[in-house]
């Protein structure tokens, strides 16, 4: 998502010049951020409240426990164990005596090196961590070394350290950590630490076993939703079914009397029944008699919003990337157009909205699981009206994230209700609720035309046009009309054409859009990678040697098209399939997020255009890998992820409502409609790239492509529509 | 009324129409079965009742009777329980977990019942549970191990 750091720099608005600055020093002069900040007093929220803390990530106890504090949440895509993996490395104690903890809002020591804020997201964990976490972890066993020696008056550079103990082999003393940690923590740390060098990893680069699985697999995991307090009421709510609506009037009568119920909230545009437990609460909301004031949008419908993303998009464009002419090249020769249309979609992770929240005295208690613990904060400080120092952030595990939990408006609703509530209220959304309140992927129009001279692309020009993500959830980094996050994908293509144009719209629309998993390349290379194929097919050039021809500069793209394409046996047909007569293959190449992967799907199209993945083979370069194993578990899910969007996801409106809510009518992927997946990894040493949105972002073209390849249709909106590749009877 | 829960005899307060999901996660504070849809779309609450899994957001607490009710926290007392949350583990199965006490219980019912499944009976009983995160590819290979096991 934000790979950018430097576009950044400089930017006003809601980040303080002062944090941006050390932001700037921090990146520009390569210096690590969080341990320049040793020995920061406890606060009441932190995890372990005494002891050694030796930087904002490493706690050791008198009793050897370690607590590492995770700057990036973990919500499955398994950056504890990653995290720890860096942090264990280099402190040299073994995994399994390690405690793992969320760090509470904090920006100064936790704030994202890539991000800028305190986020997880956009697949940077490791590429923004690993360095700062290693260098963190070195430190402290410096520390702790450094005061071993002083405490048996001897060199340091003779002891050494293996899974929490310090010997020294001179004289064959030994001394956990623990046991001087008080002393180490005291000491200053050292200005240059050295990290190990890869040859002696223990941990980082191996297939350990996760951290947070094992309690997972016994149910005793406490997400957000699991959280219980002494005395705590359970609610639901329901805002305005129209949006930008309002409440109008309520009748509580029946509500009031349904038992286990305790009390109705009416708020200006959500109503929450408070109630003894959460099914009281939902008979309760079902009971309400709400009239709504549905306002400026009832007779909103989805025809409206393509309609008026499509005039946005023949406005004037803002140039993200220019090379050569590219217009004057498109006036005449071999020309090439097409329009690509991406549809809203909702992130619905499996552990639904929801907040605990408990309003006394002057503060505020929140018990959730968030990407933004810095966002949730404010913005339940802001609901209430008091110092963000009163808000307290208790984060958790969370149950799917995908872009969902990077924004806190749910936090948000519940502190609202729980304002008007005695004592702790615990907020869960129904499904319903969830899927129709969504903050969705935006509706993108990316419009594509290219110049074909013997056999390659020679003139470029990709026109997007969508709602601007950046420009609401982090405005100083919106700049000169650009949303870096919407280009991301479009700019810096791998394959060679002399003359570039890439112009980005922003499209103003009541319906806001949110980061959803693989961010702004889901819809930049799914346009780049359909409009190539298109190109491909019109000429006549197989789609893989058209991809290959242009790929001299780009090697490692080449690599793992290559690989994918031997791996999937390209160039065979693909096999028969009991799920239709019609079948096809298609690829995909993407360069983004540090990474490079290639797809190929197998598709079977049936009579009445049902289509059926049947295989999908994803290659990839992602450069140096912390944990191989979450690597392919990463792709594996991502793949599934994309499938489900691009064979089922859309959300629509009519009448300003949202036509889907539940699993029944936006509908995931089942194990019973699933493709084997093969993942093939290309050993490489180079920079750590992203894994979480890869996956997801190249196997919707791939298998739009294989539609493609199987019926000669080519599909301009998403997801797949039957109808228009049924066979004609 | 009494329910039976992983062994043990409880004593609970509650209305006979309440799901059985919301007497276990509310009233008894027994978290592990997740709410996950409310309509027995996605399987996130499965629990057994007499080994059979059911989706108890649908499951009227005053129907379950003197069935023996086993969830997530006491699956592994049972053998089908205790070799698929190994095999969960041994290859990593779970991603962010929140779908797995669902897809757990569901697997082990399916190991019971049948002792080696093959991949249309995998499908059959697993069609039920939805994962967000895309574990499938694992689940898969996960039932399998354990039936070998």
């Amino acid at each position: 998502m934000l790979r950018d750091p430097d576009s950044l720099l400089g930017a006003g608005g809601g980040l303080s010049r002062r944090a941006l600055l050390r932001r700037g020093a921090a990146l520009v002069g390569g210096l690590l951020i969080g341990i320049e900040l040793p020995l920061r007093s406890a606060r009441a929220n932190e995890p372990v409240p005494t002891g050694a803390r030796f930087n904002a990530f490493i706690h050791v106890a008198p009793d050897d426990r370690v607590t590492f504090t995770m700057p990036a949440v973990e919500m499955g895509q398994g950056v504890y164990t990653s995290q720890a993996q860096c942090l264990a490395e280099e402190l040299d104690i073994g995994l399994d005596k390690v405690i793992a903890a969320h760090a509470p809002p904090d920006q100064a020591n936790y704030g994202s090196p890539i991000l800028i804020i305190q986020a997880t997201g956009g697949s940077t964990t490791t590429m923004a961590w690993s360095g700062p976490l290693r260098k963190a972890g070195a430190t402290a066993r410096a520390l702790l070394v450094q005061a071993a020696a002083a405490k048996w008056g001897v060199d340091p550079a003779g002891l050494t350290t293996e899974n929490g103990v310090i010997t020294d082999k001179a004289s064959g003393r030994s001394v956990s950590y623990g046991k001087v940690a008080d002393d180490a923590a005291g000491l200053e740390p050292p200005a240059e630490v050295a990290l190990k060098d890869p040859s002696r990893f223990r941990l980082i680069g191996k297939p350990v076993h996760r951290i947070d699985t094992p309690d997972k697999a016994i149910g005793k995991t406490m997400y957000g939703i699991d959280t219980m307090r002494p005395g705590m009421k359970f609610a639901t709510l329901m805002a305005s079914p129209v949006i930008g609506g309002k409440v109008g009037s309520v009748d509580q009568s029946k509500a009031l009397a349904t038992p286990g119920v305790r009390q109705v909230v009416v708020l200006d545009d959500l109503v929450a029944v408070v109630a003894d437990n959460t099914w009281a609460a939902m008979q309760g909301l079902a009971a309400l008699a709400i009239e709504w004031a549905p306002g400026a949008y009832a007779d909103l419908d989805q025809s409206r919003l393509w309609a008026e993303l499509e005039k946005s998009s023949e406005g004037a464009g803002v140039v993200a990337e220019k090379a050569g002419d590219a217009p004057a090249k498109l006036k005449d020769g071999t020309l090439f157009e097409a329009t690509y249309e991406l549809p809203y979609l909702a992130h619905a992770p499996m552990e639904m909205s929801n907040c605990t929240v408990h309003v006394h005295d002057g503060v505020c208690e929140v018990w959730v699981g968030t990407q933004v613990p810095g966002f949730a904060q404010t913005g339940a400080a802001q609901a209430l009206g008091i110092d963000p120092a009163k808000v307290t952030i208790n984060n958790h595990l969370i149950g799917g994230g995908f872009g969902r939990r990077l924004e806190a408006d749910n936090v948000v609703k519940a502190v609202r209700v729980a304002a008007h509530v005695d004592g702790p209220v615990k907020v869960v959304w129904s499904r319903e609720e969830d899927i129709r309140q969504e903050l969705y992927r935006p509706l993108y129009h990316d419009r594509l035309q290219a110049r074909v001279e013997n056999g390659k692309l020679t003139a470029w020009h990709h026109r997007i046009t969508g709602f601007s993500i950046i420009a609401r959830w982090l405005p100083p980094a919106f700049k000169n009309g650009i949303d870096f996050d919407a280009v991301d994908g479009a700019v810096k293509i791998p394959y060679a054409v002399a003359d570039r144009l890439i112009e980005y719209i922003r499209h103003e629309s009541i319906v806001p859009g949110a980061f959803w998993r693989g961010v702004g390349p889901n819809s930049s290379i799914f346009s780049i990678e359909c409009f190539i194929d298109l190109i491909a097919h019109k000429t006549g050039v197989d789609p893989v040697a058209f991809r290959r021809g242009m790929l001299d500069k780009t090697p490692r793209a080449l690599g793992v098209l290559n690989l994918a394409a031997d791996k999937a046996g390209w160039g065979t047909p693909p096999p028969a399939s009991p799920f239709g007569a019609r079948q096809g293959r298609g690829v995909t190449l993407m360069a983004a997020f540090g990474s490079y992967l290639a797809a190929i799907a197998d598709v079977a199209v049936s009579d009445a255009g049902d289509v059926r993945v049947t295989r999908v083979v994803v290659a990839a370069d992602v450069g140096n890998v912390v944990n191989p194993d979450i690597l392919q578990a990463q792709i594996q899910g991502g793949v599934v992820f994309g499938l489900s969007a691009v064979l089922h996801g859309k959300i629509t409106f009519a009448g300003g409502r949202v036509e889907q809510g539940n699993f029944n009518d936006y509908r995931i992927l089942r194990i019973d409609e699933m493709p084997s997946v093969e993942v093939h990894i290309v050993p490489s040493t180079e920079n750590y790239g992203g894994i979480g949105e890869p996956g997801t972002v190249v196997v919707q073209p791939a298998v739009a492509n294989a539609v493609f390849a199987a019926t000669g249709v080519q599909l301009t909106r998403m997801p797949i529509d039957a109808a228009l590749i049924a066979k004609a009877v | 009324m009494n329910l039976r829960i992983n062994g043990v005899s409880r004593s609970v307060d509650a209305p006979d129409q309440m799901p059985l999901l919301w007497v276990l996660r509310d009233v008894l504070g027994m978290t592990g079965t997740k709410f996950g849809c409310g309509i027995a779309q996605c399987g996130a609450c499965t629990v057994h009742l007499d080994g059979v899994a059911v989706r108890s957001c649908q499951l009227p607490v005053g129907l379950v009777g003197d069935r023996a009710i086993t969830t997530i926290e006491g699956v592994g007392d049972t053998s089908a329980g205790a070799k698929i949350q190994k095999a969960w583990l041994d290859i990593e199965v779970i991603q962010c977990g929140y779908c797995q006490p669902g897809q757990i219980m569901s697997a082990a019912a399916l190991l019971a019942a049948n002792p080696h499944p093959d991949d249309a009976a995998i499908d059959a009983a697993m069609a039920g549970n939805l994962c967000r995160c895309g574990t499938y590819v694992r689940i898969r290979e996960g039932i399998k191990n354990a039936a070998r096991s």
